[in-house]
């Protein structure tokens, strides 16, 4: 039996547990410095500086509707490819790198929020909770 | 068949190169029939083209060369001679190889092109023979006459051979040894060119663009990296820490300059196409043009030489279709027959300047401002305020093109607003200069690289922003009490009075909406110059200048257009870089309310509502009265003080020689100190000191009266040279006198002349 597992990212906002596929993670890196961008869209949080390159941060709360963090709480960057661009997606906490069958995967819940469902494309029963895991593409745009 | 690849590379990129001379030299050849050193260049071109595609097996390529080729031998060998069809035809063998060129490029074979009309005018051009007598033609390392042909052909065929297996760039000294055999002279010209032709190709080499432009980025990475350590470094004492950064600091600029440099090109690879596009759309209107270029040895960034090739093309097609009169209307007006196109370019301060002049009819105002209005891009109001310069700029306006037929060079309406994107995309600006009869001037500003740009780094609501500094015209501050004065507002719009013209603000962080307050007292306007005209960005404080080196932002925050892109700080920390043409959309809508002021204002020279403090004199029996803030100071110079120099009254004043008028001499009246004078000096003189073009000039006037503060209604009726109108101050009717125009009538005076030997 060749089961082939997948290994996903995952990390927390808002108490839900996120993950994507590792392939899209270039790297993850805790709280940077950011310069707001006046006048973008509410989701753009601001412009770090990686080691060189200018990147784009993507508030992951902002994009499924979440509610706002809490001002005191810093958060993590997930460095994503997505089209060829980075793009750093903020989220709350990181979690681990799973290797996932598979099989355990499902079809994102009906009663999943409008905001989510867009971004969601399955889900995973994990042990003690459920990680939808999300299409970075469809999130970003 | 990767070695045939690698072959079949090198011949295009050859080919291409040949080809641009070809058309050149072809061009030359027309004006210059019987110059054998350029026939002997284009017959080199073909040949080595012909043999190396028969090499390849690009059998129609050959075929179509080959009759180009033996055309260019009868000229050659001067059985046919230069006319204008020929060169036509063999411009158009030069069409036909790049063509193929293109295909082969693309497909790797010749395609499916069909040329056989073009070969058989070349057979028919061949066939037609000069009946003139021969001539004995001068020795130069040519063939001497037909008879030496056969001999040509079969050492041609020998040729071939060898230069089959061999580049292109060796074939240089097989002609030589081509023409050596036919005859038993050493051509030395020949010889010394073509060994001076191979060094010329030992010293360089064909890079990868990709690689060049890897180098240019790790350059802009190291410049950013270097800016940080300079930064971390000022704050440290260590001296040999000091040292090594100061050495990292020259070495990375130095290499900087280099890098850069490896990516210039002289400016001649995209001129060099001109002379042959000059002629063509010449030809077909019926035109005479010679082109002349100034300054091609200039070089660009070669993206930026990409990127002016077809806005370049464009211009100088219009100018020979619209811009240059037909030769019987030239005549006729005047001018020499042949119309010149003269192409210019050079740096000055980090850009490159490029300009265009032609010496035609220039642009027609009426007509322009006719089909702007028909076309909607400007209102009628709009019409009949614009100065000339302003109407000549809307030609550059979307969807606008007064051609009276459109033609397929130009005319369609989409040139030059596209000419003035493509270069605006590049980070430059163009203008337009133009004399009604005399010929128009086009003026195109680049800057040298797009990647490391000189930018004014700026702070607003505690954000720092960087604008580029090739739009920035000055910078003013607002102090921080009377703000009222300077500012005025017009339709909520808010303006500053620079200099006598009303600037229209647009706040920087309003904008940005990081704030809603009017208040800009202690803030500063930075005057930029945008399409529309001038404009003031009001920001918080500007700190100083820098190269910043610009990343462009995500294709996510492309929508916000005020952003153009960002740059990485010194102190690691990223800023955003302004967007100059965006912010002046703004202050757009605020020039309709300026140019309604303005021209209000003209007419009926209100000044303002407020009161102005005035400085009351007398003058004889009058009296006179200016506005105290053009006075510089008053003073009263005892008479012993004057001196007099060419029948001019002078006084050393603070170090500088002061020259002294007499009020009542310039407005043309008497006045009490002439006619005292004739009897006895005046021990004193009042005198208003005020500045003309950087020096101080000094007005005698009878005697100060006073300074009042008052509001100011002037009947224009009395208006003349240096007298501004009429007004009543102080309960008298006075004279306003506008001490600027006063100024201007003493540059004109000659001393002696005017005020005789009184003062």
């Amino acid at each position: 039996m060749n089961q082939q597992t997948e290994q996903y990212s995952t990390f927390s906002a808002d108490g839900l547990m996120f993950g994507v596929a590792v392939e899209s993670v270039q790297e993850v890196v805790r709280h940077q410095e950011m310069t707001p961008v006046p006048l973008a869209h509410y989701t753009v949080h601001g412009l770090i500086n990686l080691r060189g390159q200018i990147i784009t941060a993507v508030d992951l709360r902002a994009c499924l509707g979440l509610e706002k963090r809490p001002t005191e709480s810093q958060p993590m960057n997930v460095v994503l490819r997505v089209e060829q661009e980075l793009t750093s997606l903020l989220v709350d906490e990181i979690g681990d790198v799973l290797n996932l069958d598979p099989g355990c995967f499902e079809e994102p819940p009906a009663t999943l929020p409008e905001a989510l469902k867009k971004s969601v494309v399955k889900v995973c029963k994990l042990e003690r909770c459920l990680m939808l895991v999300i299409d970075p593409e469809r999130l970003m745009n | 068949m990767d070695d045939m690849d690698e072959i079949v590379k090198e011949f295009l990129v050859e080919s291409s190169e040949n080809l641009d001379t070809l058309d050149q030299q072809l061009v030359s050849l027309e004006k210059d029939p019987g110059n054998k050193e350029i026939i002997n260049t284009i017959f080199r071109i073909v040949h080595t083209i012909k043999g190396t595609c028969g090499f390849l097996g690009f059998s129609k390529l050959e075929s179509v060369t080959h009759k180009g080729e033996s055309l260019l031998d009868s000229l050659r060998a001067e059985r046919l001679r230069m006319s204008g069809d020929i060169a036509t035809a063999l411009l158009k063998v030069a069409d036909a190889i790049r063509t193929f060129l293109i295909t082969i490029e693309e497909s790797g074979n010749e395609g499916q092109h069909d040329f056989t009309d073009l070969v058989q005018t070349l057979v028919a051009l061949n066939a037609a023979e000069v009946t003139t007598t021969q001539q004995t033609i001068p020795s130069t390392p040519v063939l001497e006459d037909v008879t030496n042909y056969e001999l040509l052909a079969e050492l041609t065929a020998e040729l071939e051979a060898e230069k089959a297996s061999a580049q292109a760039s060796i074939t240089q000294p097989s002609a030589t040894k081509l023409v050596s055999n036919t005859e038993n002279k050493t051509p030395s010209n020949e010889a010394a060119k073509a060994t001076t032709a191979t060094a010329i190709a030992d010293t360089s080499l064909r890079v990868d663009v990709v690689i060049l432009d890897k180098l240019m980025n790790l350059v802009s990475e190291l410049v950013l990296a270097r800016n940080q350590i300079i930064q971390y470094t000022r704050r440290q004492s260590d001296p040999e820490l000091l040292n090594s950064s100061q050495r990292l600091n020259l070495i990375t600029s130095e290499l900087q300059e280099g890098v850069m440099r490896t990516r210039m090109q002289p400016i001649e690879n995209v001129w060099n196409k001109f002379p042959r596009v000059v002629r063509d759309v010449a030809r077909s209107c019926g035109k005479e043009v010679r082109i002349e270029m100034e300054g091609k040895e200039t070089d660009l960034d070669k993206t930026l030489i990409e990127a002016i090739k077809d806005p370049l093309t464009h211009i100088i097609r219009n100018s020979v279709d619209h811009g240059i009169e037909k030769p019987e209307e030239r005549v006729k007006n005047g001018k020499p027959r042949e119309g010149v196109l003269k192409l210019k370019a050079y740096h000055e301060g980090g850009y490159v300047i490029i300009e265009i002049a032609d010496d035609g009819a220039g642009l027609n105002t009426d007509r322009i401002r006719k089909k702007a209005l028909e076309k909607g891009v400007i209102t009628l109001d709009q019409a009949e305020r614009m100065s000339e310069q302003e109407v000549h700029m809307l030609i550059f306006a979307a969807g606008f093109s007064t051609a009276e037929q459109v033609t397929n060079i130009s005319g369609r309406g989409v040139g030059m607003d596209v000419v003035r994107s493509n270069i605006q995309k590049i980070g430059g600006v163009v203008d337009v200069s133009s004399v009604s009869g005399k010929g128009t001037l086009l003026r195109i500003k680049i800057p040298l690289t797009l990647a490391i740009v000189p930018a004014l780094i700026i702070s607003c609501h505690g954000q720092r922003f960087a604008i580029p500094q090739v739009s920035l015209v000055e910078l003013v501050r607002i102090p921080h009490e009377n703000t009222e004065q300077m500012l005025e507002a017009v339709d909520a719009a808010l303006f500053y009075r620079l200099r006598g013209n009303l600037l229209p603000l647009v706040q920087l962080d309003k904008q940005l909406k990081l704030s809603s307050s009017s208040d800009l007292a202690g803030q500063t306007i930075v005057v930029i110059r945008s399409e529309d005209g001038l404009f003031g960005l009001v920001v918080e404080s500007i700190h100083d200048t820098e190269e910043i080196v610009v990343k462009p932002l995500s294709k996510r925050l492309k929508d916000v257009k005020v952003f153009s892109g960002a740059t990485i700080m010194g102190d690691g920390k990223v800023a955003l870089i302004l967007d100059v043409g965006a912010f002046a959309q703004y202050a757009t809508n605020h020039h309709e309310s300026v140019a309604n002021l303005q021209h209000d204002q003209v007419k009926s020279m209100h000044g303002s509502e407020s009161s102005l403090n005035m400085l009351l004199m007398s003058c004889g029996q009058g009296q006179l009265a200016t506005p105290l803030s053009d006075v510089h100071r008053l003073e009263n110079l005892k008479a012993s003080e004057l001196e007099f120099a060419g029948g001019c009254a002078m006084i050393q004043y603070r170090g500088s020689i002061m020259p002294l008028y007499n009020i009542a001499t310039l407005l043309g009246r008497n006045s009490d100190v002439s006619q005292a004078s004739k009897a006895e000096s005046i021990a004193e003189h009042s005198v208003v000191v005020y500045s003309h073009n950087g020096r101080s000039v000094g007005l005698m006037v009878d005697q100060i009266i006073d300074i009042v503060d008052q509001k100011l209604n002037i009947d224009l009726t009395a208006q003349r040279q240096g007298v501004r109108g009429t007004a009543v101050l102080a309960g008298k009717v006075t004279e306003v006198i506008d001490l600027a125009q006063l100024a201007e009538l003493t540059d004109h005076l000659s001393c002696a002349g005017a005020n005789g030997a009184q003062i």
